[in-house]
């Protein structure tokens, strides 16, 4: 049972994610079935909702783009062999940031106010990561643990914030004053004429240059076969002189400052404004996201994708199917965890013996 | 007098709200003793909470609820298990997956069967435990402090509450006095020394993830059986994250495990009583920030700045036999 099973190259890489990834969906499927729906019929109005026409499918783009930073962010950390669960605390941060900068130069010109709104919701991410990532480093704590306590943390910080400092005078809501024009990103349908009006702003295309700004890091820098190295190795990376506690710290901090980055999309992007909630569990969909695609930002380009199919599309779906409520995709986010994740080589042997892959 | 009363009432408040926190924080002592992570304590009160609510709904019975609360805490318990103990897989990952199915299926099944946005109807009779008046209540009744400390905060709990507390010396008794609490903390500290001695590592694990199941079961049905006397989507609003918190401030142990969840659950009690409240002197503390103590004091006591705390040696590591 122990024995390692090997199985061919392309098989490993592909052949076994994409099956995790296909039995996850049947069992979603088989969920859809018991609640008297039917699946197929499902499937089919979730894509044409998410992909059918121009508006659906700058919906589906925009919820991509925070996908696309939630799953980066877990990604780097797991090239260090660190788990980062507090995507949605640096996210809030992140926030906080961009929020304060926007509301302060909110009348200045977008070209100078915007850079550096992005830049402060980096930071703060990036700091709110940092300390759990030192606490690891130089005291020992589990940044697992850490980071779901910074996760509430952030969460209190932010009701705080809204209540007793950002509320304006007068105001009943738990949310910022509107930011001023400078303070606001560009949407895409602003920026190209003829695009309909969606929340698609330019923050995706943000999200594509991290993207390859993450490649670019990870497989093709001094610091990206750093990171490799502690997460194959600690040991064999403090002898090739490299200090697996900094690199503890900067991942973190890398991790956190592209969890920061989802609220540029949400905060500068869309609402205009800091509110409650605003990142409505997608740091946690980072997860799923890493998971399916293996942590390779061109997977990760696609599994985000796909998980804002599945948002837009679901939330059509449960216009035209009121049983199947958005709640379904939280359902379908748990089993690709669970398949693709936790259960990741279950299939592993018996696919082998199948591919004729021998044991030992 | 009225200040006693309302001191014995935040007390038993308090008590009240450290209940499920006290549940989930035992059942994560059982797993991680045994050297398998649980973040996933969250996701299993929350299945229970509903499965309990559904079979009372339907039975008319509070018992039936606890019975079934605990069977679906269980089953995902074993989820986890297999996934961490036979699978060899990431325990966090699978810990994950188990919050997240756990928050979608029973939002989804919730709408699904009672068409009210996830929530259920409302327990009555006996489909909900009831507050139990303990005898002496009347006896007492004139004695001052002690006679309303025992009206308030001794008596006149549901069942929940005592079969919760009743699991503390219980398990203090089943990890310090019997052969099974030995092994399971041994495989928690090192697994390949039970495993030398002919004891079978996955068969510990597996018994610890059933106590882990039954508690977290308990949990659950107290906050939606008893508690709340219906199921609300996300009920558990984060108390298995607290609960974990109080397991790390308790250094995994179980007696230390009622005082840290008495504590936090104290904290919540005061901090809903303060809202708006200004203090002498202080001023009005914001609530947020009585809120999120138990998360800071969790991270100051993880980080050793005040007493260490050490988890068990082997825990998140899946056991390979060699070969």
């Amino acid at each position: 049972m122990s024995a390692p099973v090997t199985l061919p190259r392309w098989a490993d890489l592909a052949l076994l994610p994409a099956l995790n990834v296909l039995v996850a969906f049947a069992v979603a499927g088989l969920v859809v079935l018991a609640i008297g729906e039917s699946p197929l019929e499902a499937t089919a109005l979730l894509l044409r909702g998410a992909l059918g026409h121009g508006e659906g499918i700058g919906f589906t783009l925009y919820y991509t783009t925070n996908f696309v930073f939630a799953g980066l962010a877990v990604a780097v950390a797991f090239h260090a062999g660190l788990f980062n669960i507090g995507g949605e605390g640096q996210a809030m941060l992140g926030g906080v940031g961009a929020a304060m900068v926007a509301l302060a130069f909110g009348t200045g010109p977008g070209w100078l106010v915007l850079p550096l709104a992005v830049l402060a919701a980096a930071a703060f991410g990036a700091l709110w990561a940092a300390v759990p990532g030192w606490l690891q480093a130089r005291r020992g704590s589990h940044v697992v643990i850490t980071t779901i306590m910074f996760n509430f943390i952030a969460s209190a910080l932010l009701i705080y914030l809204l209540v007793d400092v950002f509320r304006p005078p007068g105001s009943m809501e738990p949310s910022s004053r509107l930011f001023g024009p400078g303070g606001k990103l560009p949407f895409l349908h602003e920026l190209v004429p003829g695009l309909p009006k969606t929340p698609l702003n330019l923050s995706f295309v943000l999200a594509l240059a991290a993207s390859v700004v993450i490649y670019l890091l990870i497989y093709r820098s001094r610091l990206g076969y750093a990171i490799r190295t502690v997460g194959a190795n600690p040991t064999a990376a403090r002898y090739g002189g490299i200090s697996p506690e900094r690199i503890t710290i900067i991942v973190m901090a890398i991790s956190g400052a592209l969890a920061g980055m989802m609220a540029i999309n949400e905060i500068l992007g869309v609402q205009h404004r800091l509110i409650n909630d605003f990142t409505g569990g997608y740091g946690f969909v980072g997860i799923a996201v890493a998971l399916m695609g293996r942590s390779h930002p061109v997977g990760i380009l696609l599994a985000a994708l796909l998980f804002g199919v599945l948002y837009q599309g679901g939330t059509e779906l449960a216009f035209d199917k009121p049983r199947i409520t958005r709640d379904m995709i939280v359902v379908i986010q748990g089993l690709v965890i669970l398949f693709a994740g936790a259960l990741e080589f279950m299939f592993k042997p018996a696919l082998a013996r199948l591919l004729g892959g021998r044991e030992g | 007098m009225d200040l006693i009363e309302t001191a014995l009432a935040i007390l038993a408040s308090g008590l009240r709200l450290a209940i499920p926190l006290l549940c989930a924080c035992l059942a994560g002592l059982y797993s991680e003793r045994s050297g398998v992570v649980d973040i996933g304590l969250e996701g299993k009160m929350l299945a229970a909470a509903f499965g309990a609510t559904v079979a009372a709904l339907s039975t008319g019975s509070a018992y039936a609820g606890l019975a079934v609360g605990m069977a679906t805490a269980v089953v995902l318990a074993l989820i986890h298990g297999y996934a961490a103990i036979t699978q060899r897989g990431n325990q966090i990952v699978s810990g994950m997956a188990i919050n997240m199915l756990a928050a979608g299926l029973t939002a989804l099944l919730g709408n699904v069967w009672y068409r009210e946005g996830g929530r259920t109807p409302s327990l009555e009779g006996a489909a909900r435990f009831n507050p139990i008046t303990l005898p002496g209540t009347e006896t007492l009744a004139d004695v001052p402090v002690l006679g309303p400390f025992w009206r308030l905060v001794v008596s006149g709990h549901p069942l929940p509450v005592y079969l919760a507390l009743a699991a503390v010396p219980l398990t203090w008794f089943l990890l310090y006095r019997t052969r099974w609490g030995l092994r399971l903390r041994a495989v928690g500290e090192n697994p390949a020394a039970v495993d030398t001695a002919g004891i079978s590592v996955p068969r510990i694990r597996y018994s610890a993830m059933l106590a882990t199941g039954v508690l977290c079961g308990l949990g659950g049905t107290y906050l939606a059986v008893a508690q709340a006397a219906s199921f609300l989507p996300h009920i558990t609003a984060g108390k298995g994250f607290i609960a974990l918190a109080a397991l790390i401030f308790a250094k995994w142990r179980p007696v230390q495990a009622l005082g840290a969840c008495l504590l936090f659950g104290l904290l919540d009690a005061v901090a809903i009583r303060l809202q708006g409240v200004a203090l002498p002197g202080i001023g009005q503390v914001p609530v947020q920030a009585i809120q999120a103590l138990p998360y800071v004091l969790t991270v100051i006591l993880l980080a050793g700045f005040v007493g260490r705390a050490i988890p068990p040696k082997a825990i998140g590591v899946p056991y390979v036999k060699e070969r």
